[in-house]
């Protein structure tokens, strides 16, 4: 439902040029960036001849960026599906939005934090920046008993999402970065922005001065870290999206040496830990010496549906320091207290509840009820004779289709089976043969998507 | 610039502080003794972060409190430093609340990724309510989680090759955002400024509106108005002069209207009422301080289809793809609050808040002004503006607080224009702002006499 609120207003915030009929081919062979970037320049022209401009000259790292944010063109090329089908029944397995309700013990404590700020003994203004203490102290024993984190190493946001980017303004335009391939696109895209990257090189679909490592069945889904150069920061998303894949016990151990070797910094992403079904760890910090090397960001979005909530968390352990000997967390917490004025007031409430025994169960009932989704995926696909990875640590699974262009099997499956889905190539060039699949989705949806991925491969 | 044995002094330092007395958490970096320097990575810290200067002026306030608490453990603290709402929200908008987060356990009422630009509904009733006859559509307003957050997004937008102009004085997150994203360069002790920063002076002298022809061409002018922390709200002549002055050298004004609901005269509350402004200006606001949102986290910015770069690319498409890539929404149930507040109902509830701390400022105004000091702010604004002619702010701040356990905000804080000046917020409990008044009497009696 969200993505249709999305597409009315991506409808709504787009120039109506974007959307001209002549200018969208939904079968066409030409990459949609470049397409999209074209777009631009003739809305710009035009008025360019006629209208007021500014003397401020644009950035040029916004110029670098290659299309919109995956996720809008997304929603936009299923706006455009439904104009040409407008009866179509769509089911969205594109982007990961969770789809059930939040649990009520989870609600029940919003909705009394709400109605306190109506009484004079109820009512809070700002909170402390880094997030109100009870939390901070319920993250650190819920997810970090006896990793020694501790509770001032935690700082509460709005999403992890907003603070990969609050980190990229800590660490700044002069740092090299380097991401697993495929990868969340908000890694690549707020590293362009913030002006640590060169063009992007359309033959290899990179950004230059980015160091992309790729991820793919022939070596586990985990880099060979023998191969890759050294970076300032390396993005780490464990269990990673788009593949799923969780590293193991030794890969991490592998990558905490190779960031100590190196001098380099890992942001672990661990927004999809809870998924982890074995004993692979769910936090960096379960390898010794990961706290002088690694910060940790994370989310309550896919465990307890706060994806319209908003509400996160970041870890900078004291003992990480900048080659002068300075504390990252000291920036960090500099960064927040400026750029930042706190998590919703409401919404911490709600993360304080879901950290208590009954909240933690009921997250970990929604997220086996998504586990479950997966299954049904993973079995679907297996069926059908696909290559299939992920979906065993998180609720995604990587379908291969070999010699194909990812958008293609997008576009196709769109047409035929009115399914979304999202190409692998949004998440990087490794991504290419592939589509990932969400599992989030009301179970009848996802046995419906699934009986017509049938239909389309039998 | 950092060795071995800084850090272990810097460390040394933190472990002498003081230990957690109120609710709210000091910034500053708290460490163990066991700790000692290990190993170092070798990202280079960020060369920016380096040019700051002291924390972010609101924390620091906060640990001269809790160093002032730990001295006076039972003193009667009364803050009106940091502009914090203290009266409870409206029973019409937390229900709102409190429905919509009730319908998020349901399987009909769950709402999971909103638009990052906001609801529609929203973003609709904000383009009606204060943009009305303006031209703002709903498009081109983007909801967001508060003004701070979208000023750093507008600047991670702008980027580091540019100038900025600021009022001097002003809300330090431009500066500190401006220096944040490279665009400043060095401090400088003697001037109080950072270089390549254009400090646009706002005295009593110029009516606390600068004095235009003597200002350098900048690429953005950050504009506050009703101003933090003066008080003042420009006229309409003054901001019709402000919009040729940017139309002339081509720049972009951010405007910030946070406090417009304040406005009590006939000055205008939006930058969009000047004409051309559509060409030249993005305004930011917030429903902090209207509706005491201010820990629920909500606001918008607002950018017109016709301002445009220098190459004629539209700015809003580039701040749309900031909020889609560095954002992911406002809460939903801010959302719902929000909308709750610009029903009619709401609006009233509004206006009684704002009329309540407005109340607040005309007595601390009163209080002041019959004992002969000059004061300024007040009137368009929940913000005394106080002058000390020849004391130093921090010099001012330190005294009260030590002498009547009041919190006020030294002028300095908010730039070098701000010197010889103490801002009182009016932010309070009616019971406090009155016993506030009455020791600031008592204190400056003394000194009189």
């Amino acid at each position: 439902m969200s993505i249709t609120h999305s597409l009315t207003t991506s409808l709504s915030s787009s120039s109506s040029a974007f959307l001209a009929p002549s200018s969208f081919n939904s079968r066409g062979q030409v990459s949609l960036p470049v397409k999209s970037v074209s777009i631009c320049k003739c809305v710009a022209t035009p008025e360019a001849e006629t209208a007021y401009k500014t003397g401020v000259t644009r950035n040029p790292n916004m110029g670098k960026l290659q299309a919109g944010y995956l996720f809008p063109e997304i929603a936009r090329r299923r706006s455009a599906h439904l104009l040409k089908y407008p009866d179509a029944k769509v089911i969205s397995l594109g982007i990961g939005d969770t789809t059930e309700p939040i649990p009520e013990v989870i609600t029940d404590a919003m909705s009394k934090r709400s109605h306190a700020l109506s009484t004079i003994e109820g009512y809070s203004g700002y909170g402390a920046e880094q997030g109100e203490k009870p939390l901070r102290r319920a993250l650190a024993s819920t997810f970090y008993s006896d990793l020694g984190i501790e509770e001032d190493d935690i700082f509460v946001s709005d999403g992890a999402k907003c603070d990969i980017s609050r980190l990229q303004i800590v660490f700044g335009s002069n740092v090299k970065m380097a991401v697993q391939d495929p990868s969340y696109p908000a890694y690549v895209d707020s590293s362009v922005i913030m002006g640590q990257t060169g063009l992007y090189q359309k033959d290899v679909e990179k950004f230059a001065n980015i160091e992309y490592m790729r991820c793919n069945p022939e070596n586990g889904f985990f880099p060979d870290l023998s191969s890759i150069s050294r970076p300032d920061i390396i993005f780490f998303c464990s269990p990673n999206n788009p593949t799923g894949a969780a590293a193991t016990r030794e890969q991490l151990t592998q990558l905490v040496q190779f960031a100590k070797d190196n001098g380099s910094i890992v942001i672990h992403d661990s927004a999809y830990a809870m998924y982890i079904s074995g004993d692979n760890p769910r936090s960096i910090f379960e390898i010794p010496g990961a706290k002088e090397v690694a910060i940790e960001t994370s989310s309550f979005s896919k465990y307890a549906g706060f994806t319209g909530v908003r509400l996160g968390w970041t870890v900078v352990p004291k003992q990480l320091l900048f080659s002068d000997g300075f504390p990252v967390a000291k920036d960090f917490n500099r960064i927040v207290c400026t750029c930042f004025n706190g998590a919703s007031n409401i919404s911490q409430a709600g993360g304080l509840a879901c950290l208590s025994p009954d909240g933690l169960k009921a997250m970990r009932d929604v997220i086996g009820f998504y586990k479950e989704n997966t299954d049904i995926i993973m079995e679907t696909f297996d069926s059908l004779g696909f290559k299939v990875y992920g979906g065993k640590d998180a609720p995604y699974v990587w379908v291969h289709f070999p010699g194909r262009s990812s958008w293609d099997v997008f576009a196709e499956i769109l047409e035929k089976t009115h399914v979304v889905t999202t190409p692998g190539s949004g998440f990087g060039p490794g991504g290419e043969g592939f589509i990932r699949v969400s599992a989030f989705g009301h179970r009848e949806n996802v046995l419906e998507a699934c009986r017509r991925f049938k239909q389309l491969y039998k | 610039m950092y060795n071995s044995s800084i850090c272990s002094f810097m460390f040394s330092t933190n472990i002498l502080q003081p230990r957690m007395v109120i609710a709210r958490l000091s910034c500053t970096l708290k460490t163990h003794q066991n700790v000692r320097i290990g190993h170092c990575t070798k990202v280079p810290r960020n060369v920016n972060m380096e040019k700051l200067q002291h924390g972010y002026l609101f924390p620091e306030i906060e640990r001269h409190e809790l160093m002032h608490l730990e001295m006076y453990p039972h003193a009667n603290v009364i803050d009106l430093g940091i502009g914090d709402t203290t009266q409870p929200l409206p029973t019409i908008v937390t229900s709102s609340m409190v429905d919509f987060v009730h319908g998020l356990s349901t399987a009909t009422g769950y709402k999971g990724y909103g638009p990052e630009q906001g609801e529609k509904a929203l973003r609709k009733a904000i383009s009606v309510t204060f943009y009305k006859d303006l031209g703002i559509k709903p498009s081109e307003v983007f909801v967001s989680d508060g003004a701070q957050c979208d000023i750093t997004r507008l600047q991670l937008l702008m980027g580091p090759n540019l100038k900025i102009a600021v009022q001097d004085p002003s809300f330090p997150a431009y500066i500190d955002s401006s220096v944040i994203i490279g665009q400043a360069g060095k401090f400088v002790d003697k001037a109080g400024k950072y270089k390549n920063i254009e400090y646009m002076t706002c005295g009593p002298q110029s009516d606390f509106f600068p004095d235009l022809p003597t200002i350098s061409r900048t690429e953005l002018i950050f504009f506050n108005s009703p101003n933090n922390p003066t008080g003042h709200a420009a006229t309409r002549k003054q901001l019709e002069q402000l919009v040729d002055f940017a139309k002339v050298n081509g720049s972009i004004i951010i405007f910030d209207s946070a406090y417009s609901a304040y406005i009590t005269d006939d000055s205008p509350k939006s930058i969009y009422e000047i004409p051309g402004a559509r060409e030249v200006a993005i305004e930011v606001s917030s429903f902090s301080k209207f509706a005491g949102f201010t820990g629920v986290r909500l606001g918008w910015t607002v950018v017109p289809e016709e301002l445009l770069y220098s190459n004629g690319f539209p700015v809003v498409h580039d701040f749309n793809r900031i909020m889609c890539t560095c954002f992911n929404g406002a809460s939903n149930i801010a959302q719902a609050g929000g909308l709750a507040c610009l029903s009619p109902e709401g609006l009233r509830a509004m206006q009684t808040l704002v009329d309540y701390y407005m109340e607040n400022a005309r007595i601390l105004v009163d209080a002041l002004t019959s004992l002969g000091l000059t004061v300024y702010g007040g009137k368009n604004a929940p913000y005394v503006w106080v002058h000390f002619p020849g004391s130093k702010s921090w010099n001012v701040f330190a005294e009260i607080l030590e002498k009547t356990h009041i919190i006020t905000v030294p002028g300095s804080g908010f730039g070098p224009g701000g010197e010889e000046y103490i801002r009182i917020s009016a932010f309070g409990q009616r019971d406090s702002i009155i016993e506030a008044s009455k020791r600031l009497k008592y204190l400056i009696y003394q000194e009189q006499n």
